[in-house]
C-alpha cells in the first residue's frame, strides 16, 4: 500500500551500507521513487555512491552511472544528448550529489548545464559538509558549525562563513523550477521532487538531509531534526517557479518559528556554542540571519517576485 | 585542405551521435568546422557546447555510456584538464574517440607544438595513434573508432597531430565515398555498458581492494590484445582504401612506418610531423652513402614492442628524437626504446635528442647534427637541440 502518497515500488534496495539514521539514504530512496522506472540516474562521488555500489553488488534497480566527484551534471548532459540522438522520448535524467559536489567542486558544471538549458533534474542531498571524507566544511556548511577543517577552538566558533545561497545563484540561470525541501517534510519533498522531474529544462531541488555521524547527533532523531531545521527557520522551504518565489506555509510566519537553540542543541557540531559558556554573540548572529533570510523570501513571495 | 579539416571531414563521415567540445588553440579549426556541419544539417550529431574540457570529456562519457558514438577534441591545457576523467573513461571501457592537436603545456604559456600533453597521458589507458600528414589524420580518425569499438578492445583512443605544423598546414588528401566509410565502420552497437531502463545496469561502482586489481588487469589485457586488432584494422583499411596520393601515407598502415631501414646502421626514431623533415635529411645522407633510416611510431599505446625490436634489430646507433620530456629522467619514448633494446640484448648505442619544444623550429640542420652526433655515438645521453 502506498504510504503518504509515495509509490510502493522500490528502486533503491535495502542492504546498502549507509550509517544508522542516514537521512541521505532516505533522500535518494525518494529521488528514485519520484523518478520512477523510466529514468536514468547520474551520481557524483560521495557517501551515497560508496554505500550503494560495493562491486559486484549494487543497491540500484534503475540504470545508474557514476563518473567523478564534480561532473555528474556534465555526464547527465551527455546522457540527455544521447537520448535525443537516439530519438528516445519520455525518459527522465536525474543527476544528484551531496553538497560538496554541488555547492563546491561541481558547481561550474551545474552552472554550464543550467546555462545551456539541459533537460534534467539535479538534486543536492545537502548534509552540509564533506561527510564521506570525514566531515570537512563545504560551501553549504552553516556559520558556526564545527567541522574537521573548521573546528571550534579557543579562537574559533566553528565555520566563520555563511552558507552559500545556491538556490538563488541557480535561479539567476533562468531555471524553470527550483525548490528547497527537507527530509523532515516527506510529502512536501516528494511533491517537489516530482514537480522538478516533470518540468522540462534544468531543474533543481536542494533536499536537506541529516547526517547523524557528521552532525554528532542521535541517529534515531534524523527526521525529527530535519523537521526542526525547517521549524526554526534554519532551512526555509520554498519554490522558485519561472522566476517567482512561493514560500511554504511552514516557513511563512516568523512569529511561529521555534528558537534556533532547540535545533542547534541537538547537534554536537554546535555544542561549542553552548559549552563551556554560551556564545551569545554567535547565537544572536545566527538568529538574526535566519530572520533576515526568511523575511526576504517571504517578501519576495508576497510581492509575486 | 588543412589537416584540421581532414579531421573534421573524417568526423563528419564516421557519423558521431554526440560531439562535446570546448575551444582551445590550436584545436579550434576542427570544432568550428564541425559546428558549421551541424548548423547546416550536414551531420545529425547532438553538439554540446560545454563550459570546459572537463565537461566535454564527461559529457562524452555520459553519451557513450548511453550507447552512442561520441567525439571530442582538445589540446594541451584542455587535455590536462581532462586528465582525471581520461582514466575513468578507459576504466569504464567506453570507446570514445578524441583528437589531440598536440601543443606545449604551461608555464610559460605557449600555444605551439610539442608532444608533452598527450605523452603525459600515456598511462591513462587510452590508445594513442600519431599522424604525420593530413591523409593520416583522416585515415587514423576513421580507424580509431573501428579499433576502439572492437568488442575485444573497448578502450578509448586519441589521435595526435602536431599543432600548427600539421593542423594548420594545407596538404592534399583523399576522401573516400561515404558509403565505403559506412561499410568499413558500421553503427556502434554496445553490449557491455549501456544505460537503459529496460535493463538497469550500475556503471562506475566502487571497487574495493578485493576486486580492483582484477578489473585493472582486464583493462591491461585488452590494451595488449588491441595490438592485433590495430594491425588487422590498419590492413583492412589500407586494402579497402588504397593510397591515392603519393607520399601522403604508408601503402599499408602498420604500428610503425619504416623509411629506408633495410640496411640501416643508424636509425632515427620519431613521432609525428617531424618525420617528414627527417625523411628529407635521410635522402640527402643516403645520396652520400650513409646507411641511415627512420622508424616512425604510429601506434604509441599500446607500445609496439615486437615491431620495434624487429625493426631496430641490426641497427648500431639510434637517435630518439622527441618533443616531450620527463624532467628528472629521459624522454618517454627514449626510455621505452632502451627497455626494448635491453630485452632484445641489443648493444646499439642510443641517445635522446629533445627537439621542438613549445613550437621551436626543427630545422634540417638540427636533424643533420643529430645524425652526426648519433653516428659518433659518444656524448651525453640527452641532448637538447635548441
Amino acid at each position: 500500500m502506498a504510504i503518504m502518497g509515495f509509490p510502493e515500488e522500490e528502486y533503491f534496495a535495502c542492504g546498502h551500507r549507509a550509517c544508522a539514521g542516514c537521512a541521505c539514504a532516505t533522500a535518494v530512496r525518494w529521488i528514485t521513487k519520484a523518478a520512477g522506472k523510466d529514468s536514468i540516474l547520474v551520481e557524483s562521488t560521495g557517501c551515497m555512491e560508496v554505500i550503494s555500489t560495493p562491486y559486484p553488488e549494487t543497491a540500484w534497480k534503475l540504470p545508474w552511472i557514476h563518473g567523478a566527484f564534480e561532473n555528474s551534471s556534465a555526464i547527465a548532459s551527455g546522457v540527455a544528448a544521447a537520448l535525443r540522438a537516439k530519438g528516445v522520448e519520455g525518459k527522465k535524467v536525474v543527476a544528484f550529489g551531496g553538497d560538496g559536489s554541488t555547492y563546491d567542486i561541481g558547481f561550474g558544471h551545474i552552472s554550464g548545464a543550467f546555462e545551456r538549458g539541459e533537460n534534467f533534474t539535479y538534486v543536492c542531498y545537502d548534509n552540509e559538509a564533506y561527510m564521506n571524507t570525514g566531515i570537512q566544511r563545504s560551501g553549504a556548511t552553516p556559520f558556526g558549525a564545527s567541522t574537521t577543517t573548521s573546528p571550534a577552538g579557543k579562537e574559533s566558533a566553528g565555520k566563520i562563513e555563511w552558507k552559500k545561497d545556491l538556490m538563488h545563484i541557480l535561479a539567476a540561470h533562468g531555471s524553470p523550477y527550483l525548490a528547497s525541501a527537507s527530509v523532515g517534510y516527506p510529502q512536501d519533498a516528494f511533491r517537489k521532487l516530482k514537480k522538478a522531474m516533470e518540468t522540462p529544462g534544468p531543474t533543481f531541488v536542494n533536499l536537506f538531509a541529516s547526517c547523524p555521524t557528521g552532525w554528532r547527533m542521535d541517529p534515531s532523531k534524523s527526521i525529527e531534526i530535519a523537521k526542526l531545521a525547517v521549524d526554526t527557520g534554519s532551512i526555509p522551504l520554498y519554490e522558485i517557479i519561472e522566476g517567482k518565489h512561493f514560500i511554504n506555509p511552514q516557513s511563512s510566519d516568523l512569529s511561529k518559528l521555534k528558537p534556533v537553540d532547540e535545533y542547534l542543541k541537538m547537534q554536537g557540531r554546535y555544542s561549542h556554542l553552548f559549552k563551556p559558556v554560551r556564545r551569545e554573540k554567535e547565537l544572536a548572529m545566527i538568529q538574526e540571519r535566519i530572520t533576515q533570510n526568511l523575511q526576504r523570501i517571504i517578501d519576495l513571495s508576497a510581492k509575486g517576485f | 585542405m588543412e589537416a584540421s579539416h581532414a579531421i573534421s571531414e573524417a568526423v563528419k563521415m564516421i557519423k558521431p551521435d554526440v560531439i562535446a567540445a570546448y575551444p582551445i588553440t590550436p584545436q579550434t579549426h576542427i570544432v568550428e568546422r564541425l559546428s558549421e556541419y551541424v548548423a547546416n544539417g550536414e551531420i545529425g550529431a547532438e553538439y554540446i557546447r560545454v563550459e570546459s574540457e572537463f565537461a566535454a570529456i564527461s559529457a562524452c562519457l555520459g553519451a557513450e555510456a548511453t550507447g552512442v558514438r561520441a567525439y571530442t577534441s582538445t589540446s594541451s591545457q584542455g587535455l590536462a584538464l581532462m586528465f582525471e576523467v581520461l582514466f575513468i573513461v578507459s576504466g569504464m571501457r567506453l570507446p570514445i574517440g578524441m583528437t589531440v592537436v598536440n601543443r606545449a603545456l604551461s608555464a610559460p604559456i605557449n600555444i605551439w607544438n610539442d608532444h608533452q600533453d598527450s605523452m603525459s597521458c600515456r598511462d591513462s589507458g587510452w590508445l594513442q595513434l600519431y599522424a604525420e600528414t593530413a591523409q593520416e589524420c583522416f585515415d587514423l580518425t576513421v580507424m580509431q573508432y573501428k579499433i576502439s569499438e572492437n568488442k575485444d578492445v573497448l578502450l578509448p583512443s586519441m589521435v595526435g597531430l602536431d599543432g600548427f605544423t600539421l593542423s594548420h598546414v594545407y596538404e592534399p588528401f583523399f576522401i573516400p565515398e561515404q558509403k565505403e566509410i559506412d561499410d568499413f565502420l558500421p553503427e556502434y552497437v554496445p553490449t557491455h555498458a549501456i544505460l537503459e531502463p529496460e535493463q538497469p545496469l550500475t556503471l562506475g561502482p566502487i571497487g574495493f581492494p578485493s576486486h580492483y586489481m582484477e578489473l585493472r588487469k582486464t583493462q591491461v589485457d585488452a590494451m595488449e590484445g588491441s595490438l592485433k586488432v590495430i594491425e588487422k584494422v590498419f590492413k583492412e583499411y589500407s586494402e579497402k582504401f588504397p593510397a591515392q596520393i603519393k607520399g601522403t601515407r604508408p601503402e599499408t598502415y602498420y604500428h610503425i612506418e619504416e623509411y629506408k631501414m633495410d640496411d640501416a646502421q643508424v636509425a632515427f626514431v620519431a613521432i609525428g610531423s617531424v618525420c617528414g623533415s627527417i625523411k628529407d635529411v635521410i635522402d640527402v645522407l643516403r645520396s652520400k652513402g650513409e646507411k641511415v633510416g627512420l622508424v616512425k611510431i604510429v601506434t604509441y599505446r599500446p607500445f609496439p614492442m615486437e615491431a620495434l625490436k624487429k625493426s631496430l634489430k641490426n641497427v648500431k646507433k639510434i637517435a630518439v628524437v622527441e618533443k616531450a620530456l620527463s624532467p628528472g629522467a629521459n624522454g618517454p619514448v627514449f626510455e621505452e626504446i632502451c627497455s626494448l633494446l635491453f630485452e632484445a640484448k641489443s648493444d646499439a648505442e642510443v641517445r635522446n635528442f629533445i627537439v621542438g619544444l613549445g613550437g621551436r623550429d626543427v630545422k634540417l640542420d638540427h636533424i643533420q647534427k643529430i645524425f652526426d652526433m648519433a653516428k659518433k655515438g659518444a656524448g651525453k645521453k640527452q641532448e637538447w637541440m635548441f
